[in-house]
């Protein structure tokens, strides 16, 4: 049931709010450990991060995402409002269909970046990790469209890894293996609209599910029973950041500083410099962000976002980085030894020119052993695809496993 | 007769700042006060029973860590707690509360506007480009413009790089803040009437201005500016209260060899030949020295310390039109027991926090129209504290000390001296005002100290009442403070400096302008520099 309630001036006695999934959480979070996400309490680990992380790999893992920013938007205007938010060309995400993008201030500088989900035509439901509304409705003036900050009315779960498909098809959700990648689908569920989106977080094969709050608890329960003989086991955030990471997917104050948020004007960050050129759609002749864009694909980007291959296993966190001379040329955003790819691996930003493709580079690494401090330069390249992106991510219909 | 190589005149935070700098120099340093304790406006007496007021300022951010550090307050006995958040309650028995977590803070925004929790992020980075910005100047000298010196020209120099650092947008908004009102500028973020109300309190203390006049915004700045241990635009108590910071200074001072005379003040800073000689009190002991520092305003400094046979007639037409007009009052009450506001319902948390009595811009705009009209406002902005909730050594136990800084209160009252039946007609608008929303409020004063202009400037010196020794508008500000071709602490006369608020960078406990021409000081004397510059921010 819906947790969030702010009509007391008293809330601050409640620094957080337990999510729709919290008696379930609770459950199973043996470690009895809580952290806060906005206004959520959230589960770092339940048992063991690399157990199930391997779980997001192996079979699949659930991990609860009710505490993400949600957004409704509808309205006559609602395309032409999101085409002017965000960088790409939102006419072509046909009803029920979803997008990834990233939306941009004047400057051309990344606001957040985030998921698009066509509800219906002319509705739309915009995800992101950071509170939007402010933004949206500076946005939103000469548009007829209306927007409200859904947060709260909506619970998800993500439901990762290669036996997903498997557990929804036990629940008896009619045609969902032929859900294809960034399709999304509704179903009766319990007297209820179960809304299930092929997205995720982590690479691989796997499913996001929206529901009101008063059915987030059925919803768990039916789910869990389904994926019993499929591994399915809860996932906390901990193993969620090495999917991701080993996705080579970017966060929002990880991997790049919100404009929005940031003091330093210096420390934000474009699409291109975050290797999200792809994203950038010219042809739209307006959208935020857009001359300040073009000019930079012309004269060129401060910055370069790459994935980094590193020798070694010593994960490379918060490391600077050098070219092969040892000049400082930026440092790691995001680091880990990838269990899937057997890699050392890293996210880093550098100073163009550069980021090309097999470039080598150093990594300053300072590990610990047993309390002593060792530091090593570690060779590194410049790596172009992720590294973990197997086939069954897009396989339609998915296999049993 | 004893020389002493230099004489401060007033024992406030900077003048004490200013001469412990000079005694760690080696500097032979003599201070002089006018009252018979030290502190000035940043004061703790005891007046009545077992209480502590923090007198005059009451709260502690602006303080430069630096000068904390080099002055090693802490090794004398000072102490800095933060104290959490703010709350604004309104006459319809609702607050907006911020607290210290921020996520409570922005659901107590969600509150009140969805839309503005969100704003709030906006507004935070705006000001803190801007504080940023400011923070690197406060603990140096101001360039003079019109100068061909080296030194002027590096700094303008430096002031320009670091503007352009600021990148496009901060570049523009810089412009328009230090030129905007309060009201405009809140405009450009909120929507709620509460929020924007709780926000504008900042950029009317201490100043002779409304929410709607021109150059309010700044003022907002200049609180903002501050940190307690890195928190940008936190606010602290000094343990037992804030005289606790001119103590620890004055006991840095006086390890460090210094001198002072308290109990009579100064009848004139004496010259002879174009030199300062040294000073005259009011008791008719008379010391000497070459150099002089006042750390009085500069009015008081010029028009009432100095015999104007000394001084050029255009310099002293300038301190006449020096822009220092009184605006608040402050009263300090001993309460039995903690007061109940209705409003808060049993949140007795937020009450260690900075409570105001206010619902929007509009009220706060018609508190102005009084002052304008030569009354205290009738329905007053109060920026309320109660320090004994946080810090033990206020009151003793159960009982509490709160402090009421109050906006507007106008210097004279219709053009007419304040009188004593003023003054209690005043504290009773006031303890009225807050009786409203704390019934049963009245009944636990114990004892008032009530500090109208009039108090301000006969017990404390400060012209007017004014808090900042002189108005913080763009015209009295960086190179233009106090005046003109005067912005780098020396006086008009050879030997006779300037170290009070009046000058660069302003008012608040900051201790900036005492260290900063303690550095000029030493600097013309080719003295080995004891005074830190600049500031640990990167």
């Amino acid at each position: 049931m819906k947790t969030f309630n702010i009509d007391s001036p008293m809330h601050h006695k409640t620094k957080v709010f337990p999510s729709p999934f919290h008696s379930r959480q609770a459950e199973w979070n043996e470690n009895k450990e809580w952290s806060r996400w906005y206004d959520y309490l959230s589960v770092p680990s339940y048992t063991d991060e690399t157990m199930e992380y391997f779980a997001g790999r192996n079979t699949c893992g659930v991990f609860d995402i009710t505490p993400m920013t949600k957004h409704l938007i509808t309205g006559p205007d609602a395309l032409p409002f999101m085409n002017r938010l965000v960088t790409r060309d939102v006419s072509k995400l046909k009803p029920g269909r979803v997008g990834y993008s990233v939306w941009c201030d004047d400057r051309g500088q990344v606001i957040d970046d985030g998921t698009i989900f066509h509800l219906q035509q002319g509705q739309y439901r915009l995800c992101s990790q950071e509170h939007q509304i402010d933004w949206l409705m500076i946005n939103a003036h000469g548009f007829d469209v209306s927007i409200v900050e859904d947060t709260h009315d909506v619970a998800g779960l993500a439901l990762q890894g290669p036996t997903s498909c498997a557990v929804l098809r036990k629940m008896n959700l009619p045609g969902i293996e032929n859900l294809t990648p960034f399709g999304m689908a509704s179903f009766d569920f319990e007297g209820t609209q179960l809304m299930i989106s092929r997205t995720g977080f982590t690479g691989d094969l796997g499913y996001e599910l929206w529901i009101d709050p008063d059915h987030a608890e059925v919803l768990w329960d039916r789910l869990f029973a389904a994926g019993e003989l499929h591994g399915i086991r809860p996932m906390g955030s901990d193993a969620l950041e090495m999917l991701r990471i080993e996705a080579g997917f970017i966060m929002a104050g990880a991997d790049f500083a919100p404009a929005l948020h940031t003091v330093r004007s210096k420390n934000t960050r474009s699409p291109f410099e975050l290797g999200l050129d792809w994203l950038v759609d010219f042809k739209k002749p307006v959208f935020n962000g857009r001359q300040a864009l073009l000019k930079e694909q012309q004269q060129g980007s401060r910055y370069a976002l790459v994935k980094l291959d590193i020798e070694d296993n010593k994960a490379a966190e918060h490391s600077y980085v050098y070219d092969t001379r040892e000049r400082n040329i930026g440092w790691v955003t995001s680091a880990m030894w990838s269990p899937s790819a057997k890699k050392n691996i890293a996210l880093a930003t550098v100073k163009r020119p550069h980021g090309k493709v097999d470039e080598r580079m150093l990594v300053e690494i300072y590990y610990q052993r047993e309390l002593a401090w060792s530091r090593k330069m570690a060779q590194a390249v410049v790596v172009e695809q992720p590294f973990w992106d197997p086939p069954r991510r897009r396989q339609t219909p998915p296999a049993d496993w | 007769m004893k020389k002493y190589d230099a004489i401060v005149i007033g024992a406030g935070h900077n003048g004490i700042a200013n001469g412990a700098f000079l005694a760690k120099a080696g500097l032979n340093v003599l201070m002089v006060e006018k009252n018979d304790w030290i502190g000035g406006a940043t004061v703790s007496r005891n007046l009545h029973e077992d209480w502590i007021y923090s007198n005059c300022s009451y709260v502690c951010s602006l303080l430069r860590p630096e000068v904390y550090r080099a002055l090693d307050l802490a090794k004398y006995g000072l102490q800095v707690v933060p104290y959490g958040g703010s709350v604004t309650i309104s006459q319809n028995g609702d607050y907006y509360a911020s607290y210290v977590d921020g996520d409570a803070s922005r659901r107590e925004m969600m509150r009140h506007s969805h839309r503005d929790a969100d704003a709030e992020h906006r507004f935070e980075r705006d000001i803190m480009r801007q504080c940023r910005f400011i923070r690197q100047f406060l603990l140096r000298t101001a360039p003079d413009p019109a100068s061909f010196k080296p030194r002027d020209l590096m700094e303008l120099l430096h002031i320009g790089r670091k503007f352009w650092d600021l990148g496009e947008e901060t570049i523009y908004d810089t412009m328009r803040f230090y030129t905007m009102s309060i009201a405009e500028f809140l405009d450009e973020y909120f929507e709620s009437d509460l929020i924007k109300a709780s926000h504008a309190g900042s950029g009317i203390i201490g100043s002779a201005m409304g929410v709607m006049s021109p150059g309010t915004a700044y003022v907002l700045l200049h609180h903002a500016m501050g940190d307690v241990d890195g928190t940008a635009g936190a606010w602290g108590f000094a343990r037992g209260g804030m005289g606790a910071i001119a103590k620890a200074m004055h006991l840095c001072f006086e390890d460090h060899g210094g001198t002072t005379v308290s109990g009579s003040g100064v009848e004139q800073i004496l010259v002879k030949n174009g030199k300062v000689t040294g000073v005259a009190l009011e008791n008719g002991d008379e010391y000497e020295a070459d150099i002089v520092v006042s750390n009085m305003t500069l009015p008081r400094t010029f028009l009432e310390c100095m015999d104007p046979k000394d001084l050029r007639p255009e310099f002293l037409e300038k301190c006449r039109n020096f822009k220092i007009r009184g605006s608040s009052g402050k009263i300090n009450v001993a309460l039995e027991g903690v007061p109940q506001f209705t409003a808060l319902k049993g949140n007795t948390e937020i009450m260690r926090s900075d409570m105001h009595l206010i619902d929007s811009i509009e009220r706060l705009e018609r508190a102005y129209d009084d002052w304008k009209d030569g009354i205290w406002s009738r329905d007053p902005y109060i920026d309320m504290l109660i320090p004994s909730l946080t810090d033990p050594t206020m009151a003793p136990p159960g009982k509490h000390f709160m402090s009421l800084f109050i906006q507007y209160v106008p210097p004279k009252v219709r053009g007419k001296d304040w009188t004593d039946e003023d003054r209690d007609a005043f504290r009773d608008t006031v303890f009225n005002q807050i009786e409203e929303y704390a019934p049963g409020f009245k009944n636990l004063v114990a004892h008032a100290e009530v500090r109208t202009p009039r108090e301000l400037e006969n017990e404390v010196g400060l012209t007017e009442g004014n808090i900042f020794q002189g108005e913080l508008t763009m015209d009295q500000l960086l190179f233009n403070r106090p005046i003109p071709g005067y912005a780098q602490y020396r006086g008009p006369v050879k030997g006779l400096w300037m170290c009070g608020s009046s000058n660069h960078p302003g008012g608040g406990v900051m201790a900036a302008p005492g260290a900063n021409a303690a550095r000029e000081i030493l600097m013309d004397l080719k003295k080995p520099n004891t005074v830190p510059e600049g500031w640990a921010d990167d």
